[in-house]
């Protein structure tokens, strides 16, 4: 499988009073058209890595890289302009809670088309009607209603969906979930994932599903990086995860309940200052 | 079928726009009845006797019972008011004591150099203090930044007279750009007939451009000044609100979407931040209309600021109470307004309102 995205070495640094401090140092993987999870505690650097992929990252941050790669372009080459086409066409990414990451005063429509608008040329008709045609690919049963609606009349689960439905409109390569499904209910989630993961199978992109919920990356992911203060401490096959051999894996592992013979009470995570090393 | 839920959806919002129309009324209406309770009751607690405003103070004591009587004040309070009640929805305010006119006339003449004044200031304090402000949060800590900050505080901090005077000893004295004190020169006076009493609309209705320019010339160095006031205003608030805006999510949403970044400022953050832009826009007119006194002295501005601060000075309280029922209604008004522009500008408000 040719890579879709290769990183080698992504380092991000945010000037601090004490000096530079670096939250991502030198993570390194390769993505094809598959689905790699990662998974780490809050603060380890995993969505700040999802950011840099799509240049994102906050400033006065700043992302270095010896390689970063998307299907043949050199990202740390890219211009703004060179980004902008990039993300709304071939790279995009569907974040935490829709309750934030949708535009509060602008239509579903509105905020769909634009993502046509500035990628495609192609009429309002044609757009318009692409559009309805991917919210009823997430399951919306009346897309127009959600078309003409603003967020904040939309439950969680919509609201997330309609962003899937903004994100893969385009029919991006490669998707960045960053947390899709971590401000919705129980129930729902296994609904949205369900959604995401069909169509990130048949349209075939390469997917990065950034989580903190190891048992719900490794049922959805092939590969699994986990990440632990800026680092990736271990890299498996989601399959394989029982055979972890990092003690920080492990130890996630361990904290997992389990139904019957589970330990009680849950072990505390242990952290070794060596890791981060 | 979708045709008829549609129909209703839109009949429920005629129904529910017309319920929020009678709503809001009926708070407009309290809130005029708490203002005028107000200033009936300052009128009273006022050392200053109104009967003596009407008769003046060499009348013998037989005309003092009478006028005593005449006003009602040997009554109760509460039939007082209501007196005072009906005397203002007829329109009849009572007389100035210092200019021996009807109240409603010497405000009919006051308040449209008043309300000329500050709209003409508040469209240069907002369509140049909100693109400022835009650009110091685009530019958040680099030079556009700082020189829009340092550029508004010398608007907070300069006293505005001093402004004035500089203003017109630069622009009107050594280089003659513009007009000097007053609304208009003498020569245009009666060459226009007054319709609405702002001059600019009214010249500009009656075809003399002449008069147009003078008076144009008149306001602009004025108007610029208190522009410049709310504009040092309006820019701080825009910059914050669009700091606040510019780190959503839906930003990031925005830039993932490959939306360019006019756009993204523009549309995006801008469309949310001028939901409480609103505020302060209709706040910063609501004290320009207050009259600004010191620069309607400095430019000899027959405006409402001076004539209160003349009436409050000669103890005149028919026209303090008037002048404060006027500015209280412009509040009201404007707190009316601007409801009704959120309604327009945030969807989330249409809804629960």
């Amino acid at each position: 499988m040719s890579a879709l995205l290769t990183v080698d070495d992504l380092r991000i640094t945010f000037p601090t009073r004490q000096g530079p401090s670096e939250v991502v140092r030198g993570v390194t993987f390769t993505l094809g058209r598959e689905r790699l999870g990662i998974v780490g505690e809050s603060g380890s650097g995993k969505s700040q890595t999802g950011r840099a992929i799509l240049g994102l990252t906050p400033a006065p941050g700043k992302a270095t890289a010896k390689v970063l790669d998307f299907d043949g372009t050199d990202l740390r080459a890219a211009t703004p302009a060179m980004w902008r086409k990039l993300r709304g066409t071939r790279m995009s990414m569907v974040m935490q809670d829709p309750k934030f990451s949708l535009n509060p005063v602008m239509t579903i429509g509105k905020q769909l088309l634009e993502a046509l608008k500035f990628g495609a040329g192609e009429t309002r008709a044609e757009a318009t009607a692409r559009a309805l045609a991917m919210l009823e690919a997430v399951q919306i049963r009346d897309p127009e209603r959600v078309f003409r609606a603003y967020p904040h009349e939309l439950s969680g689960g919509m609201g997330q969906r309609a962003m899937i439905a903004m994100m893969l409109v385009t029919e991006p390569d490669l998707l960045i979930a960053d947390e899709p499904t971590s401000a919705l209910d129980v129930t729902v989630q296994v609904e949205v994932l369900r959604i995401l993961d069909r169509l990130v199978r048949e349209r075939g992109m390469g997917l990065i599903f950034i989580s903190h919920d190891l048992r719900l990356v490794s049922s959805f992911c092939d590969r699994v990086l986990v990440m632990y203060a800026g680092r990736v401490v271990e890299e498996l096959k989601a399959s394989e995860l029982k055979q972890a051999r990092h003690p920080y894996t492990r130890g996630l592992m361990n904290c997992l309940p389990q139904i019957e013979g589970g330990v009680r009470p849950l072990p505390t995570l242990e952290r070794d200052a060596a890791w981060a090393r | 079928m979708s045709d008829t839920t549609a129909n209703g959806g839109r009949e429920s919002a005629l129904l529910r726009f017309l319920w929020k129309t009678v709503k809001l009324l009926a708070t407009v209406a309290l809130t005029f009845l708490g203002l005028l309770l107000a200033t009936f009751l300052i009128g009273r607690v006022v050392p200053v006797d109104p009967v003596l405003a009407v008769i003046g103070d060499r009348a013998p004591q037989s005309v003092y019972d009478r006028v005593y009587v005449e006003l009602g004040l040997d009554r109760p309070l509460y039939e007082q008011f209501w007196l005072y009640l009906e005397k203002v929805f007829t329109g009849d305010f009572g007389q100035s004591f210092l200019t021996k006119r009807d109240i409603v006339d010497d405000i009919r003449r006051v308040f449209p150099a008043t309300l000329e004044l500050a709209t003409v200031a508040i469209l240069i304090g907002t369509l140049f203090g909100i693109p400022l402000g835009v650009w110091a949060a685009v530019r958040q800590g680099r030079f556009a930044d700082q020189f829009v900050r340092v550029f508004g505080l010398i608007g907070y901090s300069a006293p505005i007279f001093w402004l004035g005077l500089l203003g017109l000893l630069v622009f009107y004295a050594r280089l003659h750009w513009v007009a000097g004190p007053g609304r208009i020169d003498i020569a245009y006076e009666y060459s226009i007939t007054a319709k609405t009493g702002l001059l600019l609309l009214d010249s500009a209705m009656q075809g003399e451009w002449d008069a147009f320019k003078n008076v144009f010339s008149h306001i602009i160095l004025p108007a610029s000044l208190l522009g410049y006031f709310s504009m040092a205003y309006i820019s701080r608030m825009t910059r914050s609100f669009m700091l606040n805006e510019l780190a959503q999510e839906y930003v990031t949403t925005a830039r993932v979407k490959g939306v360019p970044e006019w756009r993204i400022i523009w549309v995006h953050a801008l469309g949310n931040a001028a939901v409480p832009l609103v505020t302060v826009v209709a706040l910063s007119y609501a004290n320009l209309l207050e009259g600004s006194v010191l620069t309607e002295t400095v430019f000899a501005w027959p405006g409402l600021g001076q004539y209160l601060t003349n009436s409050l000075q000669n103890a005149d309280m028919n026209a303090v109470l008037g002048g404060t029922l006027v500015i209280g209604a412009i509040f009201v008004g404007l707190n009316l307004l601007s409801d009704l522009l959120y309604n327009l500008l945030d969807p989330r408000v249409r809804r629960h309102a």
